[in-house]
């Protein structure tokens, strides 16, 4: 699916919307962040830290329990935790090891076949030049089973865990991208829907000849005018009179196996009545459409940048008759489907980029290690050993966050979407600075086309762009911990409406904020949590994070609501969150092999040192920045420089030489 | 067909690596290197499966000698169609010294325990190429051999098999039961595919002691020492067809 890049408005309502694993009492409550008054509790603390002194400690033991009933769940997830400037260590600590010793046996015997396979009978070169994945190639991937890696075994498939089938995929984006988005089109996304919301008719009828690959799947969301705001699509299925079938009219664009699919999953607007009001509203349904039903067909395979092995097209629905079985998950909870598969495949990009990069840092280090120049072989240079070094970092960290995420899936996590999206989000700016600078070693020999870099630089820029374009997956992450800071916030100004009763909460945020106002440490450390030897990047990260929960604070109390509307705030925050969760990623893997004594310890404890004092740098500075009264300004004069390029219809300025 | 094979598969380090020597030249270094099967025993394995699936044979047994690792290759081979897997466990010292004697004294036991009819074998390993263990299996079992094969075919109760020799291609008949070496162009093996992969876990291998089979594993050849190929000196560049004829002279070439 390719998600188009729209500037409509409605961006942020739509994002909102992409909240599927948030418990549902506190999005009750409706309002995204019910901060309005906050400024009122701010000056009510002071107050309460009078107060705290009258508060005798027998009423503790009451403020525990009340504690429990305002703050509902706490979520265990890093992400969440971190807009709250708090640090969660669950899911993040040790860094997770969920195979067991059958596992991880099993996946080491398919390691060798598949890699084998895309070493020798895959050629990349030959798809991208046909257009289209070769015949004999595709025939051998469904007989390897590559087509239903996820599938249950008793339904055909491998029934790989999540863990499992990273690694795997991992090989596939170290060879051939077009043919990673032919296999991810069809089972990360394609069927995914059948296996997370499928009845069990349903996955019997239709998972075992989707996992041989003699049924291809393809997930049909985006139209010619809903990209991004994936609510607005206008495909209707209407529910017959009877009731049997569903007639669905509408059509969807950039399909990945568009063209060669049986089965779609379709996402299409259906009236339902509203129990409550007895309105009917257009809601959206997820459907499975078998191309039999008659009434599907598909355009032409589009022309692209890359990934041209994969097939894309226009696929149309004319009068098609659904049957009612065929309804996946609810009526009217077709957003939600959508959401979830989008949700658990990203860590598969994750993936395949951390493999896309092994392949060309390989290539990089060829060239640099046998290049003359000057004299001496060119990676004895200041200038190649730094590309050398960050190429090497950013795998490092797409690497740890993608098995960190899949790890976390593999345990029962199920709130990760913050993560997935930050995986997404790196891995795929990652791959295109890790293949850019390759080309940028290899010089002109990593521009010609032989050299098999550019190929795989064309198949990369997808990724920024398809499944949430990282511009809106960055407004979904940084929206997401605002609300979930902003329910903290609210269940802090309930517990001020209470101050005797939430004494202890009280007294804890209080001293909190005091604390970072005065510069002192918040009592948050990760000594005892990472390995010793990186207490340094531990208490970086630290600091990061308090910070960052700080502004997070400050930006609520400012903006309150209206935050949505701040993009040019959000995308800092976004940034820093990124930047932050790399930092606990690699601090907790570099840790582990340190724990375990591994010979590339030392090694993998200098990437993240690295890297954690380089992004504690890029984070405070983001904060300061939007602290600053600077950030304001540089707003509003890219908000007009922006608005007076649309007007005039490009630049505004005149040519230098006046014609 | 009531036949049952016995397809010898080795451990080797994988084809693609690169090969380096210990400090010590006692051996080259196998620790954290990629092994695979012997590529001429892939094609061993691919040629029984073929036969069973024609329905030539009834049951492919593949063997293994060697430490618990083996056991990956064995499965490969189950993977790629065979019944069931023999680990024989040698290890240690033993397996350090296991060369084709010992090895084909413990086949041509198995042979006979197991009443195999036909042994299929690569014709050699690609880490110490001794191109020795078919030959001497046939002759402890005192079988007929078909070596260097690259052909096979059933015909009545007699295997036709064509060899690869240096003038050409040989073709002989010879009776059942045999010891059949494979050779490069008997034919192209398959890949082992996830699912196969997965139905393999379900296949037995069973273990067995070469002492279990009456065999003693101990070695007369020691090894004195193991070096680096040596490196290619720089050539020369010559002007003229002389110089050449010359230098070639010089060097009692010519």
């Amino acid at each position: 699916m390719l998600l188009r890049k729209v500037t409509s408005p409605a961006i942020c309502s739509s994002v909102l919307r992409l909240q599927p694993a948030i418990t549902g009492a506190q999005r009750q409550s409706g309002a995204l962040v019910g901060v309005q008054n906050v400024r009122l509790y701010a000056s009510q603390t002071a107050e309460a830290v009078l107060d705290k002194n009258v508060v005798s400690r027998d009423t503790t033991a009451t403020a525990e329990t009340v504690d429990k009933a305002v703050v509902s769940v706490e979520s265990k997830s890093f992400a969440v935790n971190m807009f709250k400037g708090q640090i969660s260590t669950s899911q993040v600590f040790p860094y997770p090891s969920v195979l067991n010793e059958e596992q991880s046996q099993f996946l080491r015997e398919l390691v060798g076949p598949c890699s084998k396979f895309f070493e020798e009978v895959n050629d990349p070169m030959k798809n991208d030049a046909l257009e289209k994945v070769e015949e004999h190639t595709l025939q051998g991937l469904k007989e390897m089973g590559a087509f239903g890696l996820q599938v249950p075994a008793d339904l055909g498939g491998v029934g790989l865990t999540n863990t499992q089938y990273a690694r795997l995929v991992e090989i596939v984006g170290m060879h051939d991208l077009g043919v990673g988005i032919t296999l991810g089109a069809h089972q990360s996304i394609g069927f995914k829907g059948i296996l997370l919301f499928g009845n069990p008719q349903q996955k019997e009828k239709y998972l075992p000849k989707l996992a041989t690959g003699e049924n291809i799947a393809a997930f049909c969301l985006t139209e010619p005018a809903s990209g991004s705001d994936a609510a607005s699509i206008k495909t209707t299925a209407v529910r017959s009179p009877c009731g049997q079938y569903y007639t669905m009219n509408g059509s969807k664009i950039w399909i990945s196996n568009g063209g060669t699919a049986e089965i779609f999953t379709v996402f299409a607007k259906t009236p339902v009545k509203d129990e409550k009001t007895g309105e009917m509203k257009d809601k959206i349904t997820a459907f499975i459409v078998e191309r039999s039903f008659g009434g599907v067909s598909s355009g032409p395979p589009e022309k692209k940048m890359g990934i041209k092995a994969s097939n894309t097209a226009e696929v149309y629905f004319e009068n098609v008759r659904v049957p009612a079985d065929c309804v996946l998950g609810e009526v009217g909870g077709g957003f939600k489907v959508a959401m979830n598969i989008l949700n658990n495949g990203r860590f598969g990009m994750a993936a395949a980029l951390s493999g896309t990069m092994k392949g060309v840092i390989t290539k990089a280090v060829d060239h640099a290690a046998n290049r003359t120049q000057f004299g001496n072989k060119i990676h004895n240079y200041g200038a190649i050993q730094e590309k050398m070094a960050r190429m090497a970092m950013l795998q490092y960290v797409t690497e740890s966050m993608a098995y960190m995420v899949s790890g976390n899936m593999d345990s029962g996590a199920t709130e990760f979407q913050i993560e997935a999206a930050i995986s997404k989000i790196f891995a795929s700016e990652a791959a295109w600075l890790v293949t850019d600078e390759c080309i940028q070693v290899m010089g002109g020999m990593g521009f010609m086309k032989d050299a098999g870099v550019e190929r795989v630089l064309r198949d990369l820029r997808i990724f920024r762009i398809f499944e949430g374009t990282n511009d809106i997956l960055r407004l979904f992450v940084a929206l997401n911990g605002f609300q979930n800071a902003g329910n903290q916030l609210k269940s802090l100004q309930k517990a001020l409406k209470n101050p005797l009763g939430n004494a202890g909460m009280l007294a804890g945020e209080i001293t909190k904020r005091a604390k970072r106002r005065a510069g002192l440490g918040s009592g948050l450390t990760l000594q005892g949590t990472v390995h010793p030897e990186l207490n340094h990047s531990g208490e970086l990260t630290v600091k990061a994070i308090e910070q960052f929960g700080a502004v997070i604070e400050e930006l609520l109390l400012k903006h309150g609501k209206k935050i949505i509307d701040e993009q040019f705030v959000l995308k800092r925050v976004a940034d820093c969150a990124i930047d932050l969760y790399a930092m606990v990623v690699v601090l907790s893997r570099a840790s582990r092999s340190l724990n375990q004594g591994h010979s590339s310890a030392q090694h993998e404890k200098m990437l993240c040192e690295t890297w954690c004092t380089e992004a504690h740098e890029r984070v405070m500075q983001d904060i300061k920045f939007l602290r600053s009264g600077t950030s304001k300004q540089t707003f509003k004069n890219l908000r007009a420089i922006s608005a007076a390029v649309v007007e005039n219809g490009g630049v505004v300025a005149p040519h230098p030489l006046g014609f | 067909m009531s036949a049952r094979v016995l397809v010898g598969v080795k451990r080797v380090i994988d084809y693609a690596v690169k090969i380096r020597v210990k400090p010590d030249h006692t051996g080259v270094v196998t620790d954290g290197v990629k092994h695979s099967m012997n590529p001429f025993c892939e094609i061993a394995v691919e040629e029984a499966v073929k036969l069973k699936e024609k329905k030539l044979i009834k049951e492919v047994v593949a063997v293994s000698c060697g430490p618990q690792q083996v056991q990956e290759t064995i499965r490969t081979a189950l993977a790629m169609g065979a019944d069931r897997g023999i680990h024989v466990e040698v290890s240690g010292k033993d397996y350090e010294t296991l060369g084709p004697l010992q090895v084909s004294k413990i086949l041509a036991a198995l042979a006979k325990k197991e009443e195999a009819s036909l042994i299929i074998l690569g014709k050699q390993a690609i880490d110490d190429d001794c191109n020795q263990t078919g030959q001497m299996t046939a002759a402890l079992l005192d079988w007929p051999q078909g070596t260097f094969a690259s052909e096979l075919a059933f015909e009545a109760d007699k295997l036709k098999v064509v060899r690869e020799i240096d003038g050409g291609l040989e073709t002989i008949k010879i009776k059942l039961p045999a010891v059949v070496t494979a050779d490069l162009r008997l034919n192209t093996p398959r890949y082992a595919t996830l699912p196969n992969i997965m139905k393999a876990k379900k296949k037995k291998i069973a273990m067995v002691k070469p002492a279990d089979l009456g065999v003693d594993v101990s070695s007369r050849l020691e090894v004195l020492k193991v070096d680096e190929p040596p490196t290619r000196q720089a050539g020369v560049k010559v002007e003229t067809v002389e110089d050449l004829v010359g230098k070639l002279k010089e060097a009692g070439r010519v």
